[in-house]
């Protein structure tokens, strides 16, 4: 774009130059006479010139002088010398002798005066150019001063030449300079017209014109044919500079439509060299004389505004669909050429304006980059950001199916409990969007557990009854909790989903760990078929075998077993025939029996003296997958390891050779560091948005990756050309460790900042409270010594200073600062918004 | 300590024996048993002293017409115990639910015999340890460097009994009627004495001094029969709708402005009781005069010699010979019983009834004695509810904190939740928290943050008057910035001469919340505990000195904040930019996404899914989520318009296709926090 400027800037200079034809040597600036006679014996017959008389000292012209001295260059340009004449003291002759002469100028052709100047119309370089260019083309430059002339000019040009009729509001202005010089160039190609009078400006154009703002028209006089025929007029929508001028009439002077034969991506046109689009129609043979007139048609609504090619298809080669109809390229470098199926010719104006008044909109954001942006905040900031809160607004007209749940109250809360053997309760605020969340999970739990013997489900609104909870210790929202008979309150503390609160619920009935009387059980148990209630749950059955001897080992993993209440399946076997089932899977007691998927796979683990937090911790390891699916709900426990992940993303199932493989890696090293998985994108679809963070594209299924989670967060892609086996991935690793990959993404580092800002009360309350305002002397008590260690409330305190309120003390007394944000204010203050008076 | 109790249980100081007691308290009026209940609960060796044979002898006298102008709100819609606090002026706190007033009585303005009544109950079914007819006629300190204030307090009872404590609390009251002395003023009855009986006023001509609450009831007794009445009193009429203040004139006492202002039948008369004279003729009228008249005058010379103002003036207002003057001018604390050494002064100006006390209650003359009750409404005079049972027995109980941390380390009761329990706590206590709702402005509920801002601790009805000495007082630290939720009216929209019903009164948008005029929350946001001297210097009518940052729940007709746009969500962005963090909330399934893709997690994510507590959802919920564009769906997603455009050579469709390929909202909500 600017490249483009630059070149037609400097065709104007060449054509300005090729204009002044009078050749100009020597210095542009102000030649000094000795006397009139001198000057006027020097007059060359064709020359322009441009005296003033001055005697030696005449202090008032001096700022005229000024100008005349720097309007001399510019003047130098048309041709027209300035010249100062001095007067000696004696002269009295006509241009010297008489007062009033001395504060004129006179313009000479020749030694002809063509036009006195009284100095006071010659205020500024604007008005001495344009009235010296006003005279010299007198006959170039028709003043008009009412509609009739200019009617009666319009016509005497129909079929002859096209006409540039310009209003200014005043002459001697730099818009009026800018119609003298542009007249000076194009004055012989066409018919200027200029006027002063407003009311000729209200008749050419639409709607009510501003008549302190200049304005041209070109009138497209020569192609009308018919005297009654009026000529179509293009207005300059651009202010009245001569580059403005120029480039209009450059573009009403290109072709209206431009036949083209080659390959679009090659055609340079004025358009596209004067920053503006051009539209192509394409054609084909047999559409050809509708397209052209469709092109005209368009080509004359978007004159000044782009320009329009006719492409013939037969003739060019083009890669784009049959159905295309039309092609936008623009004059930004680079920008590929659009090819469009267009409905009609609306859509191609529109489409051209669109990206005019695109590019408008984003001119004017970064002009006011900043106000917009406070607007933009301040529209948000009522716009709820909070996904659940939202939901759960957007779900409360929803009756939910709560029948199955008891209410529970101060008064029957106690009575309720002593009746059953088992209660669940779900303690909640029905204010609060969190726990109405979880009360929807609840319902369908109820749903779910429906005739489930000996279990009873209620809930308590800690809204209602605030002295229950805070009796019951609930500090927060929600709380779920099993009352049982003798025992202590468990209280739940894994995810708020359906599944999982079914399954906690459900395992809660049977004690844990659950004492295995006979080794028929115990089989049993590991099979998964023993208790009768949580056959239906498929989750690993763990066995802890004890001989009577070791009650240390047996206390540690009963206490283990209340702390893992509902979360795990816990049996406990200590029969004198322990040993022999221990044995059966080579260990001896005390041990844990590990049975996963249905014990199919019994595995055997010592147990050593633990303390009751290690032996939770170990069963807790024992439990997690040597080669997981990861999903949502059980990535947490794989992210406490504290270790990177090696993950493969599937669209599906994973294959089985990939499996294997994976799987000989997890098992290869078993003391492994890091946590070999794998995500199934159609389980886990939110997946999808981690690839795509990551490679803001979804890469070819299926991925290896490598995220260091917790260390630096580089994210490593195994080469896709590969394929997953162990030695490949391991070698992968090993340039991995030692440096030799580049990271594909790293993940973000930013802080979890505020959203949006807050309203700014202080601010707001200053002006109406000035005693709020620090008083000067207060100032270091506002800010007192920082207390050792005192001052990292938030995080770091440096990040919380920017969003806080901290500066807006500051603030006020800075001026830039201070006005902003007056305008909204003093609106508030006109518009007190909704208000509620009675009711 | 034990050990001093057990040798000072029964002790012998200069020949008299002292009985000891860790506390005393004077009086077993409502604060007086209030103070003795949390004593009580916390297990401290304490006693109250009661002049009367049985608790609260000031309801049992006044007031004289038996009518108690504290409301007892039977229904109020909810069962929330601690709101219904808000609506129930007369009950004390307590843990007893048999003790609500409610249960005494079905009248809104209740009779004053069913307060007697349930100040009998609540020392007896709580068996509160109180001496009755035990009157407390003489304090003395005894100086003693073991003692916790550096000094015992020397009780001496009627019968010269004398008492020892550490700690006096004094909830005496205010019982000793105003008496003002001016010629004639043996002519007026007090209201003390006065007869309540109507007919006794028949025909009758009456003037009133005083314009309070009993001079109103007084009038309002007696409206019906009397020819008229006047009331005179130096300051002009405030009504507490227009005030607030539950001490100014209520509505259900103004019978007399109906009839003064409508037909001028009775009247309200503004002049200084000081400069007044009553004398009586020979008919037994009493005449108002002027005490300026009667300087020069032999006043044995008799009536006729006596100028009245109507003699110079014809049209002079109280020119009308009265039947009965009645002094109703309230009462004021008893200071004759305290020893000099104790410096119990009387406050200045407006406050003089009352003892000059700290913003903690505590006597400025003497350490270790606080006030309580009615008494103590020095604080908070023309302000808030201290003076009043439905104020401090709130203020009672902050003394009672303050006490235990000062002498038996107990700190200020707190609770510790996770930065994500932030926002809800604080909704909670605006919704529900009566001692902020009543003590408006007065007490506040103090948010200590941990260090950076992870978890914090919750502080309840703090007296914000000892901000600035909160580390001591509560035995807690603020090291890493407060918040201090307080409840306030609009600063300039009440008062004796306001319109408090111009329309437009009532701000209804989040945004304009600071201009609230009806009670309503604000939290103040220091980064660091306010020093006494910014305590001092805090802009006038300000509770608090200028914060770092402030907002404002914006008022709400139902008193009910607990609109999720209007109320908490402007709450959460407040806290969020205090903090530099962002509370929101966010389900399992995005806290999944941020573990993959961010270093960091959010705290709602950090507390709740990486501890294995995250919201999973319901379908419903994730798909509203996802229509509100806060939430992305990837099961359905086309992801063919995402492959690299190379490998769709000449695809035009797809050009076309992506311009309409909408911002992905998840990305919205991610990069929402870099703006």
């Amino acid at each position: 774009m600017p490249a483009q400027k630059d070149r037609w800037v400097s065709s104007l200079v060449f054509l300005l130059f090729c204009a002044s034809s009078i050749p100009q040597c020597g210095s542009a600036s102000l030649q000094q006479e000795q006397s009139p006679q001198h000057y006027f014996s020097g007059l060359e017959a064709g020359k322009t010139s441009l005296a003033f008389f001055s005697p030696s000292v005449s202090p008032g012209a001096q700022p005229f002088l000024e100008h005349i001295e720097s309007s001399a260059e510019a003047l130098q340009d048309y041709g027209v010398s300035v010249v100062k004449v001095n007067c000696p003291k004696e002269d009295v002759s006509r241009y010297c002798g008489k007062e009033n002469a001395l504060r004129k100028a006179f313009l000479f052709r020749g030694n002809r005066l063509i036009r006195e100047f009284p100095t006071d119309a010659l205020f500024d370089v604007n008005s001495i150019v344009a009235n010296v260019l006003f005279a010299l083309l007198f006959n170039e430059v028709k003043y008009v001063e009412t509609l009739a002339d200019l009617q009666n000019i319009e016509n005497v040009l129909k079929g002859k030449s096209n006409m540039v009729f310009a209003y200014v509001p005043a002459t001697g202005t730099a818009e009026h300079r800018a119609v003298m010089e542009a007249a000076f160039v194009y004055g012989t190609i066409h018919q200027f017209v200029l006027t002063t009078e407003a009311a000729l400006l209200k008749a050419t154009s639409h709607d009510d014109p501003d008549v302190s703002s200049a304005w041209l028209l070109f009138c497209h006089c020569q192609q009308v044919t018919e005297p009654a025929q009026a000529c179509r007029r293009t207005a300059l929508a651009q202010p009245l500079t001569l580059l403005n001028i120029h480039r209009h009439l450059k573009l009403m002077g290109a072709p209206l439509v431009t036949e083209v034969a080659e390959d679009p991506e090659k055609i340079s046109t004025v358009h596209l060299q004067l920053g503006l689009p051009l539209v192509f129609i394409l054609s084909q043979k047999e559409t050809y004389e509708a397209d052209r007139r469709t092109a005209e048609f368009v080509a004359w609504q978007l004159l000044g505004k782009a320009g329009v090619a006719l492409l013939s298809r037969d003739l060019v080669e083009l890669n784009v669909l049959q159905r295309s109809n039309v092609a936008l390229k623009t004059p930004d470098e680079g920008m590929p050429i659009q090819y469009l199926v267009l409905e009609d010719t609306d859509e191609v104006i529109t489409l051209v304006e669109d990206k005019n008044k695109v590019k408008q909109i984003q001119e004017d954001e970064q002009e006011e980059e900043e106000e917009d942006e406070d607007e933009k905040e301040n529209n948000n900031q009522d716009i709820q950001d909070d996904q659940v809160v939202e939901a759960v607004s957007r779900d409360k007209k929803r009756e939910l199916p709560l029948e199955q749940i008891l209410v529970l109250t101060e008064e029957n809360f106690h009575s309720s409990l002593s009746e059953a053997a088992r209660t669940v309760v779900l303690f909640y605020a029905s204010w609060e969007a969190v726990s109405l969340a979880v009360l929807r999970s609840y319902s369908e739990v109820a749903a779910h557990l429906q005739g489930t013997p000996g279990v009873l489900l209620s809930r308590v609104n800690c809204w209602d009854w605030p002295g229950l909870c805070s009796q019951e210790n609930v500090t927060q929202f929600p709380t779920l909790r099993i009352y049982q008979e003798v025992q202590q309150p468990v209280t739940y503390g894994g995810m708020w989903g359906t599944e999982e609160l079914s399954s906690f619920i459900l395992l809660s009935q049977v004690s844990c760990p659950l004492k295995l009387a006979t080794m028929d059980e115990a089989e049993g148990y590991l099979r998964g078929e023993f208790p009768s209630e949580l056959s239906s749950h498929h989750h690993t059955s763990l066995l802890g075998v004890f001989s009577s001897a070791t009650s240390k080992a047996r206390e540690a993993f009963e206490e283990a077993g209340n702390i893992l209440s509902g979360h795990v399946r816990m049996g406990m076997y200590f029969e004198d025939d322990a040993l022999a089932l221990s044995q059966k899977y080579s260990v001896s007691p005390p041990a844990l029996l590990l049975a996963r998927s249905g014990g199919r796979s019994v595995e055997g683990i010592a147990l050593s003296e633990h303390s009751v937090q290690d032996m939770v911790q170990m069963i807790r390891y024992e439990l997690l997958d040597i080669f997981p699916e990861i999903t949502v709900p059980n990535l947490p426990q794989y992210l406490q390891l504290g270790k990177p992940f090696l993950i493969l993303f599937s669209a599906g199932d994973i294959s089985q050779v990939e499996s294997k493989e994976m799987l000989k890696l997890a098992k290869g090293r078993p003391q492994q560091t890091f946590v070999v998985c794998w995500l199934n994108l159609k389980k886990t679809p939110v997946g999808y948005g981690i690839l795509r963070t990551y490679f803001s594209t979804t890469p070819p299924l299926p991925l290896l990756l490598w995220v260091n989670l917790h260390a630096g967060g580089q994210v490593f892609k195994f080469p896709s050309e590969q394929s997953i086996t162990e030695m490949n991935i391991l070698s992968w690793l090993e340039k991995l460790q030692a440096g030799l990959e580049i990271p594909s993404s790293t993940l973000s580092e930013e802080d979890w900042k505020p959203p949006l800002p807050a309203y700014d009360f202080l601010q707001m309350m200053e002006p109406s409270v000035p005693e709020l305002s620090p008083r000067r002397g207060d100032t270091p008590a506002q800010h007192p010594p920082k207390s050792p260690g005192g001052d990292t409330a938030g995080g770091d305190s440096g990040s919380r200073e920017e969003p806080s309120q901290e500066g807006t003390a500051e603030e006020v007394g800075a001026p830039g600062r201070g006005l902003r944000g007056t305008a909204p204010r003093l609106a508030a203050r006109d518009k007190p918004g909704k208000r509620h008076s009675e009711l | 300590l034990g050990l001093a109790l057990y040798a000072c249980g029964l002790c012998a100081v200069s020949g008299a024996t002292f009985l000891y007691h860790d506390y005393c308290v004077i009086g077993a009026g409502p604060a007086g048993l209030q103070a003795a209940y949390f004593l009580q609960r916390a297990g401290r060796d304490y006693i109250v002293f009661e002049r009367s044979h049985a608790p609260g002898s000031f309801f049992a006298l006044y007031p004289r017409h038996r009518k108690l102008i504290s409301i007892n709100k039977q229904y109020t819609g909810k069962s929330n115990s601690e709101f219904n606090l808000r609506h129930d002026w007369n009950s004390l706190l307590t843990h007893d639910r048999r003790l609500l007033f409610r249960r005494y009585s079905r009248d809104f303005f209740p009779n004053a015999d069913t307060m007697v009544r349930y100040l009998e109950d609540f020392a007896s079914l709580l068996k509160l340890r109180v001496q009755y007819n035990t009157a407390i006629i003489h304090v003395t300190l005894e100086k003693n460097e073991q003692a916790w204030n550096g000094h015992y307090f020397l009780l001496t009872d009627q019968d010269r009994k004398n008492y020892k404590c550490s700690s006096l609390l004094v909830a005496a009251g205010t019982w000793v009627p105003n008496v003002v002395n001016f010629p004639g003023s043996e002519y007026v009855e007090g209201y003390e004495t006065v007869s309540i009986n109507p007919e006794d006023f028949t025909g009758q001509t009456v003037l009133i001094l005083g314009r309070g609450n009993s001079a109103f009831e007084t009038a309002e007794n007696i409206l019906g029969v009397t020819n008229f009445i006047h009331m005179v009193s130096r300051s002009r009429v405030r009504l507490s709708w227009a005030t607030h203040y539950v001490g100014d004139l209520r509505a259900i006492n103004n019978g007399l402005l109906d009839t003064y202002q409508l037909k001028s039948l009775d009247g309200l008369l503004e002049g200084d009781l000081e400069d007044l004279a009553i004398v009586k003729d020979k008919k037994g009228k009493l005449h108002i005069t002027l005490r300026f008249y009667l300087e020069n005058r032999n006043t044995s010379a008799g009536i006729d010699s006596i100028t009245l103002p109507q003699d110079e003036l014809d049209n002079f207002a109280t020119r009308a010979p009265y039947d009965r003057v009645i002094r109703c001018l309230g009462w004021k604390f008893d200071f004759s019983i305290y020893n000099r050494s104790l410096r119990m002064m009387p406050g200045k100006g407006n406050i003089k009834k009352y003892p000059q006390i700290k913003p903690s209650y505590e006597s400025r003359g003497t350490r270790g004695l606080f006030v309580l009750g009615t008494a103590s409404h020095s604080v908070d005079f023309r302000k808030s509810a201290g003076g009043f049972i439905h104020g401090f027995r709130y203020t009672t109980r902050a003394v009672h904190r303050l006490l235990e941390n000062r002498h038996h380390g107990v700190p200020w009761p707190s609770t510790v939740h996770p930065i994500t329990q932030l926002t809800n706590s604080i909704i909670k206590r605006v919704n529900e928290a009566s001692g902020l709702y009543q003590m408006f402005s007065v007490l506040a509920d103090i948010i200590l943050l941990r260090e950076n801002a992870t978890a914090f601790e919750y502080l309840e009805e703090y007296p914000i008057g000892v901000l600035a000495e909160l580390e001591m007082q509560t035995g807690r630290k603020a090291r890493n910035g407060l918040f201090v939720i307080i409840m306030e009216y609009g600063r300039n929209f009440s008062g004796a001469d306001k319109d408090v019903f111009y329309y437009n009164r009532a701000v209804g948008e989040a945004q304009h919340a600071w201009q609230s005029n009806f009670l309503h929350p604000v939290i103040y946001y220091y980064k660091h505990l306010p020093t006494e001297r910014e305590m001092r210097l805090r802009p006038p009518d300000w509770p608090l000195p200028r914060p770092n940052a402030i907002h404002h729940i914006v008022e709400d007709f139902l008193t009910d904040w607990t609109a999720p746009n209007a109320h908490i969500l402007p709450l959460r962005r407040f806290l969020e930019n205090c903090l530099g963090t962002d509370l929101r909330n966010f389900f399992a399934e995005s806290c999944f996404l941020f573990a993959f893709t961010h270093q960091k997690l959010p705290p709602s994510c950090q507390q709740g899914y990486v501890r294995m507590q995250g919201l999973l959802g319901s379908q419903e919920l994730r798909q509203h989520a996802v229509q509100a564009g806060l939430l992305q769906d990837y099961t359905h997603t086309d992801f063919s318009g995402d492959r690299p455009p190379e490998s769709h050579h000449g695809s035009q469709e797809h050009l076309m296709r992506d311009h309409g390929i909408p911002l992905r909202p998840l990305q919205h909500l991610v990069n929402a926090k870099d703006e």
